[in-house]
C-alpha cells in the first residue's frame, strides 16, 4: 500500500467508525435530556440537563441492583461449570480412543447445529417439571456444557507434544496431574478466549431468560431493560430508558475496551478458522 | 411428562375446588370452609395466625405507579393485621399475564393478580381463577358487587358469573390541542366523524410538520379500531364469548373510514401509528387531536405547554369507546386464601381508595361512589378534563374479549394493519380475519 | 485403545481395578457434558417432534392426539408462509451484506497505524451489548419525526419515514440493527483469516508486479474463502435464533411481516399457549438447522478436496 491510498484507507474507515458509534452516543445525550421538556426530543441539543435524574428513575422503576446481581451469578455460574466440563470432556476426545466416541461425538455436534434458543418450548417444560421456574439454575441450566468450548479443548490438546505427556509419567504423575501441569498450561489461552465469548454471550442472553424467570429474584439485565421499554399508558419515556440503555450496556462497553486486546488475540490464538 | 402432571394436578385442584364451591354455594357453608373462615379470621386458632398473599401487578415503564402500589399494599398490611400482601412487578399486561399463565401451569399461581379484563376467557378456560360471587355471598358483599360501573362489568362477567373486579380500567378519548384549534378558527372539539375529518384537514400543514389526528395503530390495534365499529351502531364482539363480527358490514364501513383517515384524507401519517409515541406527537405539537387512554391524561397534562382539552370521540350513528385496562382476579387457592384476597380486593375498590387511584394514575374510578368523595371533587374542580372518561361511560360498550382472547385480538389487529397497509381491502381483510377467528373459535361450545 | 496413562507407581495389589478405571476414564469424564446435553439438547428435539403430534393448547387442556394434523394445517397456512419468507429475507438481508460489510471492516482494522484499535472498537462494540439494548437504542433512532433518523432526513430536507411501521420498511429496518450490532464479529474472523495470509506468496506477486486492487481480487478473497464458508454458516444460524429485537421493535408487526420462525415458535407458546403448534414450529426450525449445518459440512469438504 503505497502512502496516498494508505491515507484514504485510514479517512474510510475513521468515518464509518464514526457513523457506527452514532447510536451510542445519542443515546448518552438523551440520557441526559430532561424529561419534561416536549422540546429536548426533537432537536439535538434543547433540553440537555448536567443531572443523573433520568438514571436515577430507571434505576428506581426496575430493580436493577438484582438484576445485576442475578447476571453475574448466572455468567460466572454458567463459565466456571462449563470450564470444569469442557476440560474434561476435551481431554476425553483428545486422549483417549474407545467405543461409542463417534456416537457421543454426534451429541455434541448436533448443540453446535441446533442452539440452545432454538429449543425454548421443549426445554422451558423440563424446567417446569424439575420445578425450577424463576430459578437463576434453570437460566443456566441449557448452557452448562458447551460443545464449543469441548471442541476448542479438545484441538488445543491435541496440539500438545505426547512427550511431554509421557515425561510427566515417567516421574510419576497421575493422570489429573498431568492434566493440571501439563495440558491446562497449555490451554490456557484457549480457556480465556473462551471465557470471553461465553461471558459475552451469556451476558447478552435474552429469549431463554425471558421464558423461565418471572420475579427481580431471578431475572437478569436483559429481561429487567426489556420490561423499562414496555411503555404502558403513559407513553414512550425516551430519556429514561436511554439511561437504563446505558446502566445496562456500561459495564461491559468499559470491560470490552479494557480487554479489547485480549479479546481479539485469544480469538486469534484459538486456531478458529 | 411434566405437562400431564401439571394438568392432572389443575385438574384435581379443580374439582376439589368445584366439590367445596358445590358445598358452599348452595347456601349451607361447608364445615371444611367454615375452618377456613375462623382460620382467616384469626379469631380463635392460635391468635392471630396470618395469610400471605402474593399479588402480581402489571408495571410497565413508570417508576412512580409501583411506588404507589407498594404504597396501597403496606397501608392494607397496617390495617390488616390477619393478610400480609406481597406485591410482585411483572412487566407489562401480557408479560405479566403469560407469568401468571406459566405460575399456574407450575401450580404456583398467585393468589390476586392485575391482568386485562379481557384475559377472562383465557383464565377462566384454564380453570385458574374463582367467580366472585360465592365469595362476596359468604362475606355479605353483594352490595359491593352492584357498586360497579355497568359498562365495566361487561369485561367482568361470564356465564352469568363475575369472574373478575374491575379495578384499573380506562377507555379511549379524544385529546385536542386547544391552542392550534383557537389558531385554525376551531371553536369546539369536533361531534361527528364528518366534523372530525373537516376539522382535522384543517390543522394538518401539507409539509408534515403538523397532523391534525393520531390515532395509534400499533400493539392494540383492534383496541383502537373498535370505537369506530360502536360509533357505526355494531361492536365487534357480543355477549357470546364464542363469537365475533368482523365481516359485519357495519364493522366493515367503519375500517374503511378507520383506513380512509390516513390514505384518503391524508388527516393522520401513514404506516403504523406507535402507542407509545402519540402523546409524545402530541405534546410537542406536532399532532393536534390524538385518541389515547384516558390513563394518559396525567402524563399529558405535565407534558403539554399548551391548553389541553378532552373530548367524547366523535360519533357516526352513536358515541362508543371500548372499555379498557385491567381487573382484579382472584386465583383458585385455598378457601382463606381466597377470602383473604376478597378482602384485599374490596380495600382496594373502596370509594376512598378508589377515588385515590384514579386521581394518581389517570385510571377512571370504577365505582360511582369515587366520585362523590370530596377529594375526587376538589381534584375534579381542579382539572375538568378527568370527568370526560367517566361521561363517556354511558356509551361504552365491552373490548373484545373471547375465548382464546390474544389470539383472537391478533387476528382483528392484523387485519386492520393490513388494511391500513393497503395489503388487503378492509372487506377482504375482515373476511378473512372472520373466517380464521371461528376457525378457532368452532371449538367453543359458548 | 486407550493412551493408557500408565502409573509405574500402582501397588501391584490392584491391577484389574487399576485398568478397569483406565477403561472407563473416558465416559465418566465425559458423562456430566454428555448428560446435560442428553438432556437439554437431544431430548429437547424428540420432545418437539412428539409434542407437535399432540394438540396441547387453550380448547385442549388435555393433550390430545392429533398425527400430523397440525403440520397440515400449518401447510396450507398463509401466516406459516409469510414467517418462513419472512425468516429467508431476513438471512438473505443480514448475511451478505455482514459478509461484505466484516471482509471491509477487517481491511480498514488491518492497515498499521494509530487509528487501528480505535476503529477495532467502533465496529466490535455493537457486539458486547445486549440485542435487547441494541434494538432498544434503534427503535428510538427510528422513531417518527423526532427520531435521530427522521431529524437526519429532515436536515436534508426529506420527508419523514414511519421506518417501524410500515411493512415495506419495518424488515429493511430491522435488519439493518441485526447488521449494525453482528457486522464486528464477523469481522474478527476476517481479522484472524487476513493475519493467517501466507506472506510469501504476496512477496511473489510483489515480484511480478501485481497491483493492490488485483492482489486483493486474485488473491486475499481466493484465500479468504475457507472463512468466508464458516462465517457464512454462523451467520444464518444467528438470522434464525436471534429474536430478541422483535420483541423490543415490532412485536413481529405491522401485519406480521417482520415475524421470523423463532419468534412465531415464541408467541405461539408464550403468548397464545399453543403448545402443539409450537412444538411443530420447533421441530421445522430444527430441521432447517440440522439441514444448514449438513450443507456446510458438504460445501467445507468440497472446498477442501479441491
Amino acid at each position: 500500500m503505497r502512502g496516498a491510498g494508505r491515507v484514504a484507507l485510514q479517512f474510510v474507515g475513521l468515518v464509518v467508525a464514526v457513523f457506527w458509534c452514532i447510536p451510542l452516543f445519542w443515546t448518552l445525550l438523551t440520557a441526559f435530556k430532561s424529561p419534561d421538556d416536549p422540546d429536548a426530543l426533537t432537536s439535538l441539543f434543547a433540553g440537555l440537563q448536567p443531572s443523573l435524574q433520568n438514571f436515577a428513575m430507571a434505576w428506581q422503576s426496575a430493580s436493577f441492583a438484582s438484576y445485576y446481581l442475578n447476571t453475574i451469578v448466572i455468567v460466572v455460574g454458567i463459565l466456571v461449570v462449563q470450564c470444569v466440563f469442557i476440560t474434561l470432556a476435551g481431554f476425553a476426545f483428545a486422549r483417549f480412543e474407545f467405543r461409542g466416541k463417534n456416537i457421543l461425538f454426534t451429541l455434541f455436534l448436533l448443540q453446535l447445529m441446533v442452539p440452545a434458543s432454538a429449543l425454548i418450548g421443549p426445554n422451558y417444560t423440563t424446567v417446569r417439571s424439575l420445578g425450577l421456574l424463576d430459578t437463576k439454575v434453570a437460566v443456566m441450566l441449557p448452557y452448562v456444557a458447551s460443545a464449543m468450548g469441548t471442541f476448542w479443548m479438545r484441538q488445543t490438546f491435541r496440539q500438545v507434544p505426547r512427550e511431554l505427556e509421557e515425561a510427566a509419567v515417567m516421574d510419576g504423575a497421575r493422570w489429573w496431574q498431568v492434566l493440571w501441569h501439563v495440558y491446562l498450561p497449555a490451554a490456557r489461552p484457549a480457556l480465556s478466549a473462551f471465557a470471553l465469548v461465553s461471558l459475552s454471550i451469556h451476558w447478552n442472553d435474552f429469549l431463554w431468560p425471558l421464558v423461565v424467570t418471572n420475579t427481580p429474584k431471578s431475572q437478569p439485565l436483559t429481561v429487567g431493560l426489556s420490561l423499562l421499554t414496555q411503555m404502558g399508558e403513559t407513553g414512550a419515556q425516551w430519556s429514561m430508558i436511554a439511561a437504563g440503555t446505558w446502566i445496562v450496556i456500561l459495564p461491559l462497553l468499559v470491560l470490552f475496551l479494557i480487554f479489547q486486546r485480549q479479546f481479539v488475540n485469544s480469538f486469534l490464538q484459538s486456531g478458529l478458522k | 411428562m411434566g405437562i400431564k402432571r401439571a394438568t392432572w394436578r389443575a385438574v384435581a385442584l379443580s374439582a376439589a375446588t368445584v366439590v367445596a364451591l358445590a358445598g358452599c354455594g348452595g347456601g349451607a357453608t361447608a364445615p371444611a370452609n367454615q375452618a377456613g373462615n375462623t382460620a382467616g379470621g384469626g379469631g380463635t386458632q392460635g391468635g392471630g395466625t396470618v395469610t400471605n398473599l402474593t399479588f402480581d401487578f402489571p408495571v410497565a415503564v413508570s417508576g412512580p405507579i409501583a411506588q404507589k402500589v407498594q404504597a396501597l399494599v403496606q397501608a392494607f398490611n397496617d390495617s390488616h393485621p390477619n393478610i400480609k400482601v406481597t406485591a410482585n412487578f411483572t412487566g407489562d399486561y401480557t408479560s405479566t399475564m403469560t407469568k401468571v399463565q406459566t405460575a399456574f401451569k407450575a401450580g404456583s399461581p398467585p393468589d390476586v393478580a392485575v391482568l386485562l379484563s379481557t384475559d377472562l376467557f383465557t383464565l377462566k378456560d384454564m380453570g385458574a381463577i374463582v367467580p366472585v360471587d360465592d365469595l362476596a355471598s359468604q362475606a355479605g358483599a353483594t352490595d359491593w358487587l352492584q357498586s360497579f360501573y355497568p359498562a365495566f362489568m361487561k369485561n367482568s362477567q361470564a356465564d352469568g358469573k363475575t369472574w373478575s373486579i374491575p379495578f384499573q380500567r380506562s377507555t379511549l378519548v379524544l385529546y385536542y390541542n386547544k391552542d392550534l384549534f383557537q389558531k385554525a378558527g376551531i371553536s369546539q372539539p369536533p361531534q361527528t366523524w364528518d366534523e372530525l375529518v373537516a376539522d382535522a384537514q384543517k390543522l394538518t400543514k401539507p409539509d408534515g410538520s403538523q397532523w391534525g389526528l393520531e390515532i395509534p395503530t400499533s400493539g392494540l390495534t383492534y383496541w383502537e379500531f373498535q370505537p369506530f365499529a360502536i360509533e357505526n351502531g355494531k361492536n365487534v364482539v357480543g355477549d357470546a364469548a364464542n363469537k365475533v363480527y368482523f365481516d359485519d358490514p357495519k364493522v366493515v364501513e367503519a375500517l374503511q373510514f378507520f383506513v380512509d383517515l390516513p390514505n384518503k384524507y391524508k388527516v393522520e401519517p401513514k404506516g403504523l401509528i406507535n402507542w407509545a409515541t402519540a402523546p409524545t406527537d402530541f405534546t410537542t405539537g406536532k399532532a393536534a387531536m390524538i385518541y389515547h387512554s384516558s390513563g394518559s391524561l396525567a402524563n399529558i397534562l405535565q407534558q403539554a405547554k399548551f391548553n389541553v382539552g378532552v373530548a367524547f370521540l366523535p360519533k357516526k350513528e352513536q358515541f362508543g369507546t371500548p372499555t379498557g385496562g385491567g381487573n382484579l382476579y382472584i386465583f383458585k387457592t385455598t378457601p382463606e386464601k381466597e377470602k383473604a384476597a376478597l378482602t384485599f380486593a374490596q380495600w382496594l375498590t373502596s370509594p376512598d381508595n378508589a377515588a385515590k387511584w384514579s386521581m394518581e394514575t389517570g385510571y377512571i374510578a370504577v365505582t360511582p361512589k369515587a366520585y362523590d368523595t370530596q377529594a375526587m371533587k376538589d381534584y375534579l374542580a381542579k382539572t375538568p378534563q378527568g370527568a370526560v372518561a367517566r361521561d363517556q361511560l354511558q356509551y361504552a360498550d365491552k373490548e373484545l374479549a373471547t375465548h382464546e382472547g390474544q389470539q383472537v385480538q391478533q387476528i382483528l389487529s392484523t387485519a386492520c394493519q393490513e388494511a391500513l397497509t393497503g395489503k388487503k381491502t378492509p372487506e377482504q381483510a375482515l373476511k378473512d380475519a372472520q373466517q380464521k377467528a371461528d376457525q378457532l373459535l368452532s371449538k367453543y361450545s359458548s | 485403545m486407550a493412551s493408557a496413562v500408565a502409573d509405574p507407581a500402582v501397588p501391584a495389589s490392584t491391577p484389574s481395578g487399576r485398568r478397569r478405571w483406565i477403561r472407563l476414564q473416558p465416559y465418566l469424564m465425559l458423562l456430566p457434558s454428555a448428560a446435560f446435553l442428553a438432556v437439554f439438547t437431544l431430548w429437547p428435539m424428540l420432545k418437539a417432534a412428539a409434542g407437535s403430534l399432540f394438540y396441547n393448547d387453550s380448547a385442549h387442556p388435555q393433550p390430545e392426539f392429533a398425527g400430523f394434523a397440525i403440520y397440515q394445517s400449518l401447510w396450507v397456512d398463509p401466516e406459516f408462509r409469510q414467517v418462513l419468507a419472512n425468516t429467508g429475507w431476513f438471512i438473505l438481508g443480514t448475511v451478505p451484506l455482514s459478509l461484505v460489510l466484516g471482509r471491509l471492516f477487517a481491511l480498514l482494522v488491518n492497515q498499521p497505524g494509530v487509528l487501528s484499535p480505535v476503529l477495532r472498537a467502533a465496529f466490535f462494540h455493537p457486539v458486547v451489548l445486549p440485542m435487547v439494548s441494541a434494538a432498544s437504542i434503534w427503535l428510538f433512532l427510528y422513531t417518527p419525526q423526532y427520531g435521530l433518523i427522521d431529524q437526519a432526513l429532515a436536515g436534508f430536507g426529506l420527508g419523514q419515514v414511519n421506518w417501524l411501521g410500515q411493512p415495506g420498511t419495518a424488515m429493511w429496518a430491522v435488519i439493518l440493527t441485526m447488521i449494525w450490532k453482528q457486522v464486528g464479529f464477523y469481522m474478527i474472523f476476517y481479522l484472524a483469516g487476513l493475519q493467517n495470509l501466507p506472506a510469501d506468496v504476496y512477496e511473489a506477486a510483489d515480484l511480478d508486479g501485481a497491483g493492490a486492487v488485483r492482489k486483493f481480487f486474485s488473491l486475499t478473497l481466493p484465500l479468504l474463502m475457507p472463512t468466508t464458508l464458516f462465517v457464512t454458516t454462523i451467520a444464518i444460524v444467528n438470522a434464525f435464533q436471534t429474536v430478541d429485537h422483535l420483541y423490543i421493535m415490532t412485536q413481529g408487526g405491522p401485519n406480521n411481516s417482520t415475524a421470523t420462525l423463532l419468534y412465531y415458535v415464541y408467541q405461539q407458546a408464550f403468548t397464545f399457549n399453543d403448545f402443539g403448534k409450537a412444538s411443530a414450529l420447533s421441530a421445522i426450525l430444527i430441521v432447517l438447522l440440522i439441514l444448514c449445518a449438513l450443507l456446510q459440512n458438504w460445501v467445507d469438504r468440497r472446498v477442501h478436496y479441491q
